[in-house]
């Protein structure tokens, strides 16, 4: 059997890498995709202790669920407001939003 | 436990999430007209009544198999978040009667409150997240929902940043989960209770995720670059509600995520943690204080000088070490006060740039000749944030600062040096706002007429600024009884 360490590394290098596009990247719609792949390294170590930890409990499982759906409603509405933000500036990229400044 | 029984203790989230459907239907079906503003009233009244009905009549206890709590400690926010919402509601009526989508409006406002009273109540990390997410997404909208550039780029950067924690606090729930093999929160402080010294820096680097997750909702710093950005963005009553209601429930999750989730006092990481959040506490006032000085946009000093007092409600939970419920208390007490005190402060500023249409300090000179009562209104909840007696503000920071003096531990004793000396910082923009409104003179002197609805809120938001200043006890002592809710019996 793969060793549960394996996932554990698997998924501190996903949440690493969309980490990374969160800071790097300027468009709305990179960010967001950086933000997906930071929830799929949170749901694998989920699925992965609850594997081995305790494969009768679902806890885990459930919550793995959970955070599959909260995020696909989270980029629906992402979505949106870049549409709306786009309609009226005609750019998706965060550093231009910034009508903004301190 | 029956269906009946449960629906008893679920109440008051029930009630707000009904409410906000029939808030939708009847914006759909008697299309502009104020009915919806008094639906929403009507739904947090019932709700706020029932969770008063709650602490006194004893329907309390776990629920749904422990995922969820109704204690003294979720009625006391219960209590405080829906009165919150509907101060702002009133507050804010001549503003919501000009907003294109006011039943979406009203609706999400529901939604939102709702969600953070069921995050209140949740003793599971499976329900706090699901809670969690559901007002954030709900904030997300409203501090969006003016079809303007500003409010959407601010709806935009509140919901980039708030994914970002979201996903930050889940990793960090990850591991909890991993090492306690359980996602209640009573089960994962009897596994830190006996966790060995081997398990310490795997903890450490969990609540590490936890507390940066959950930073994001308290405002501090480093966690705080959205708030200046939304609160001057999204419209002035999104921002009140943001800044009273969200922080509120953001604390109350780390009380609850702290002391019974990671076992309170007493536990082989209570002291890192601790430590964590005395850092947290110190670089939120200083970075607060010092990035408020040089703002010229009322709505910015608001979002920066938030984020101060955030540090000061941060020196409560790092007093974890001070006998019984002093710390979680103090967090209470200062949060219901700050509640009052922050929006008296936004709501005058509503009112004052509904009609002026300006933010910046300038334009509040000589605001004591135009508007007497809105100019005295804000002066006293500026001195309470200040600190100065005889305001609520004065009582909470002493509270706060004793608890931290208790433990008699020499770095919380260093840390309320720092907010010492932060306060003297803040007396200087806070009192220099004062002054420009009362001693400058106007260019422009004629008379500003405050609406008859933000009048009755703000004379409310000040009367309970000066009661609970020359009289605290009662409201001490709820907090107290609500904090000792969150300790193991």
């Amino acid at each position: 059997m793969i060793p549960l360490q394996n996932f554990l590394v698997l998924s501190a290098l996903l949440f690493g890498i969309g980490f990374y596009g969160v800071l790097a990247r300027r468009s709305a719609i990179l960010i967001l995709i950086s933000v997906e792949i930071m929830l799929a390294a949170v749901a694998i170590n989920f699925i992965a202790f609850a594997t081995y930890r305790d494969p009768k409990a679902f806890s885990g499982l459930v919550f793995a669920l959970f955070v599959i759906a909260v995020a696909a409603a989270e980029v629906g509405l992402a979505l949106g407001i870049v549409l709306r933000l786009f309609r009226e500036r005609r750019t998706a990229n965060v550093d231009e939003a910034s009508s903004l400044k301190w | 436990m029956s269906v009946l029984a449960t629906a008893l203790y679920l109440g008051p989230a029930a009630l707000l999430y009904l409410g906000a459907g029939v808030v939708l239907l009847a914006d759909l079906i008697h299309g502009r007209r104020a009915v919806t503003g008094l639906l929403t009233l009507v739904t947090l009244a019932l709700a706020a009544v029932w969770a008063v009905l709650q602490i006194g009549g004893g329907a309390q206890g776990p629920i749904l198999g422990g995922a969820i709590v109704v204690d003294s400690f979720s009625l006391y926010f219960t209590f405080l978040l829906t009165a919150v919402t509907a101060a702002v509601v009133v507050g804010t009526s001549e503003w919501a009667a000009k907003v294109e989508d006011r039943g979406e409006f009203y609706s999400l406002l529901l939604v939102s409150v709702g969600s953070m009273v069921l995050l209140v109540q949740s003793n599971d990390l499976i329900t706090l997240f699901v809670a969690l997410e559901t007002t954030s997404l709900a904030q997300f909208i409203l501090a969006g929902i003016t079809r303007n550039e500003r409010s959407s780029e601010a709806g935009l950067k509140y919901l980039l940043s708030g994914a970002v924690a979201a996903a930050v606090l889940l990793y960090g729930f990850a591991f909890l989960f991993g090492m306690a093999g359980t996602t209640s929160l009573p089960g994962i402080a009897e596994f830190v209770r006996h966790a060995g010294d081997g398990l310490r820096l795997p903890l450490i680097l969990a609540f590490v995720f936890v507390a940066a997750g959950v930073g994001f909702k308290m405002a501090i710093f480093p966690f705080h670059a959205w708030v200046p950005d939304v609160y001057q963005g999204a419209p002035t009553p999104v921002g009140s509600y943001l800044s009273v209601a969200s922080k509120a429930a953001g604390f109350a999750v780390v009380l609850r995520l702290f002391y019974t989730g990671l076992g309170g006092a007493g536990t082989p990481i209570t002291h890192d943690w601790a430590m964590l959040f005395g850092v947290f506490a110190a670089a939120s006032m200083l970075f607060g204080n010092v990035g408020a000085l040089v703002q010229t946009n009322v709505k910015r000093i608001l979002g920066y000088s938030s984020i101060a007092q955030a540090g000061n409600i941060a020196v409560g939970i790092a007093a974890v070490a001070a006998q019984g419920t002093v710390g979680p208390s103090g967090v209470l007490f200062f949060l219901g006060t700050y509640a009052a005190t922050n929006l008296g402060a936004f709501l005058a500023v509503n009112a004052v740039s509904e009609r002026l249409g300006s933010d910046e300090i300038t334009s509040y000179a000589g605001l004591f000749k135009r508007a007497p009562m809105t100019a005295v209104v804000l002066s006293l909840c500026l001195a309470s944030l200040t600190g100065l007696p005889p305001t609520a503000g004065f009582i909470a920071k002493v509270y706060i600062f004793n608890s931290a003096i208790q433990t008699g531990e020499v770095w919380l004793v260093g840390l309320v040096a720092i907010a010492v000396v932060n306060t003297a910082i803040s007396a200087f923009y806070y009192l220099r706002w004062v002054r420009t409104m009362i001693l400058d003179d106007p260019e422009d002197a004629t008379p500003i007429e405050t609406p008859g609805g933000a009048q009755g809120v703000l004379l409310l938001a000040s009367a309970a600024v000066l009661f609970f200043g020359l009289w605290p006890a009662p409201l001490i002592l709820l907090a107290q009884q609500a904090a000792a809710a969150l300790l193991p019996a």
